[in-house]
């Protein structure tokens, strides 16, 4: 594997949870370019020909395996869509791992545009964790505008945790899944903006098989002059039961703007929302500082344990 | 020792000013049960929240050993050692019944502590230490773990804003236990209960009757007790229960 910077490593920390190589199968990219691959018998990883980007392919019947593809940025001004695409067999059960990390200490734009759509075979289970996360002094902004997009077989189960707590100026992430008959979606999205930054989450989830299930859990808090747009549309096409749940709260002059959309398109969809946007309540400042925290303590307490 | 010296409290209610609390003066002994009773409205609450820095009285001064505390903040009061629990307690989303307790114990709480202190409020720390402390509990698990807060701070002044208040009659009985066993602990606290009911000022050593913004009557148990029994100040749970519990209740 090429060497990697300090940067780099501290990168690769914050959105993979990794101090060295991983385990299984992994594909680490730096500055637009591989630096280190690793496939095994039953994941194999494959660069495109046409565009940036790879090809994942999971076996029938892989269990209990990984796959990491963690994108570092640490060069200012770098900007690349980076297309991967997961093929996974029929009766699966990996994790995966993606996520990016930008270091921008320059005056230039650096952008990561990573598509991602997963092809999922039936009665697989997923489970995916995306991490964002940016750093650097510099004034060029740390850019993340992913999309993912989602086909679930019969009976699959995608459990996804989308995470982007610190340091991403703009994003503007969407979502898309389509299910069939008896597959399950489960996503928790944790989101925290701050400063000057925008952050637009779009989520369409289409339940078209029946007995398939969604349930899309967002918690989010927009602090200084930040402003977030979540977006929350789930499609009832057959029985199926679809949860959408936003909860944010706003802190300083943040603002967020939740947008829930429910269609129902068959008698037996079975569609919910709920949505709330406020500051932290008082009387939970007021129990943790009778605990012996100071306010700010209190406010870092409560929205840790929010976004946890 | 908990001193209160002339403690006045006005609020502005729609553009008039209402004493709530007219002169009160009071002191508390260290090691001691107090429990403080009343009338509704008569000012208890709104004096347990003085006591705890939450409401700032208009005039007056609180004295915590010795030491002026008048202008401390809540946080400082609750470092000086003294807790607070709330008539209502608050949920939090997020937070787990273990945060709040490694919280409330201003260390690295194992689990075993976490165990020590739910075992005390009657909760099988299994089921509860990863719990959320949110809508999901009901009123009678809140109120324990609001009091394991406390119990969790070993603070030397404890004070319980009714602690009877929004639960069943199931759960008050387990209640009045935890304070009976307060009682006999060894830990020197002293313990201030703002209560209504007859079992609990059953426990107290001394019982202060707030009504009408002024302390009333103040002496111990036996002192007071008497006069409160059938005066509507002191209440049964249900007199119906009551009859029918017996030794267990």
């Amino acid at each position: 594997m090429a060497k990697m910077d300090e940067v780099q490593l501290r990168l690769l920390k914050e959105v993979a949870d990794l101090h060295d190589v991983p385990e299984g199968a992994y594909n680490l990219r730096a500055n637009g370019e591989s630096v280190g691959r690793n496939t095994t018998a039953n994941i194999d990883i494959q660069t495109k020909t046409d565009v940036s980007g790879i090809d994942i392919r999971i076996k029938d019947g892989t269990k209990k395996e990984s796959v990491h593809i963690p994108v570092v940025l640490s060069e200012s001004g770098l900007k690349e869509t980076v297309y991967n695409d997961f093929y996974i067999g029929e009766d699966c059960d990996v994790l995966i791992v993606a996520g990016c990390g930008i270091d921008n200490c320059g005056t230039q734009d650096s952008e990561h545009d990573g598509i991602h759509r997963f092809f999922i075979g039936k009665n697989s289970r997923i489970r995916y964790v995306e991490k964002h996360y940016g750093s650097g002094e510099g004034t060029g902004k740390r850019i993340l505008d992913p999309r993912t997009e989602v086909y679930m077989e019969e009976g699959s189960t995608m459990e996804m945790e989308m995470v982007q707590i610190k340091g991403v100026d703009s994003t503007n992430r969407t979502t898309v899944a389509e299910l069939k008959a008896d597959a399950k979606l489960l996503v928790s999205e944790r989101l925290m903006t701050h400063g000057e930054q925008q952050a637009v989450s779009a989520y369409k989830v289409t339940l078209d098989g029946s007995g398939s299930s969604a349930d899309v859990v967002s918690r989010s808090v927009a602090r200084d002059n930040s402003f977030q747009k979540l977006d929350l549309c789930v499609l009832g096409n057959a029985a199926c039961t679809g949860h959408t749940e936003c909860d944010s709260i706003i802190m300083d002059n943040g603002r967020i703007l939740a947008v829930p959309a429910l269609e129902a398109n068959c008698v037996d969809a079975a569609l919910v929302h709920e949505a709330a946007i406020g500051k932290i309540a008082g009387e939970q400042l007021i129990k943790l500082m009778t605990l012996g925290l100071t306010e700010a303590e209190a406010e870092e307490q409560i929205i840790n344990g929010f976004l946890k | 020792m908990l001193e209160l010296k002339n403690i006045r409290f006005d609020a502005d209610t729609d553009g008039k000013n209402v004493e709530i609390i007219k002169d009160i003066s009071l002191h508390i002994d260290n090691n001691k049960f107090v429990v403080i009773t009343g009338p509704n409205g008569g000012g208890k609450s709104t004096l347990a929240k003085i006591i705890a820095g939450i409401v700032k009285p208009t005039s007056g001064s609180i004295l915590l050993d010795g030491e002026d505390i008048t202008d401390k903040s809540i946080t400082e009061r609750a470092q000086m050692g003294i807790g607070f629990a709330f008539q209502q307690p608050v949920r939090f989303k997020g937070l787990t019944v273990y945060d709040l307790l490694r919280i409330a114990s201003g260390k690295t709480l194992s689990i075993s502590d976490a165990c020590q202190y739910l075992s005390e409020v009657g909760l099988c720390a299994k089921d509860y230490i990863k719990r959320e402390v949110n809508a999901s509990l009901s009123g009678g698990e809140l109120k324990r773990i609001e009091i394991a807060t406390v119990l969790a701070r070993n603070v030397k002044l404890a004070v319980f804003d009714e602690p009877e208040a929004g639960i069943d009659l199931w759960s008050f009985r387990n209640l009045t236990r935890i304070f009976e066993n307060m009682r006999r602990s060894e830990l020197t606290r002293t313990i201030l209960v703002i209560s209504h009911q007859e079992r609990i000022l059953n426990i107290a050593d001394e019982i202060i009757v707030l009504s009408d913004g002024t302390v009333s009557r103040h002496g111990t148990k036996d002192e007071i007790m008497p006069e409160l029994i059938g005066s509507g100040v002191a209440q049964t749970a249900c007199p119906k229960i009551e009859e029918g519990s017996g030794e267990n209740g």
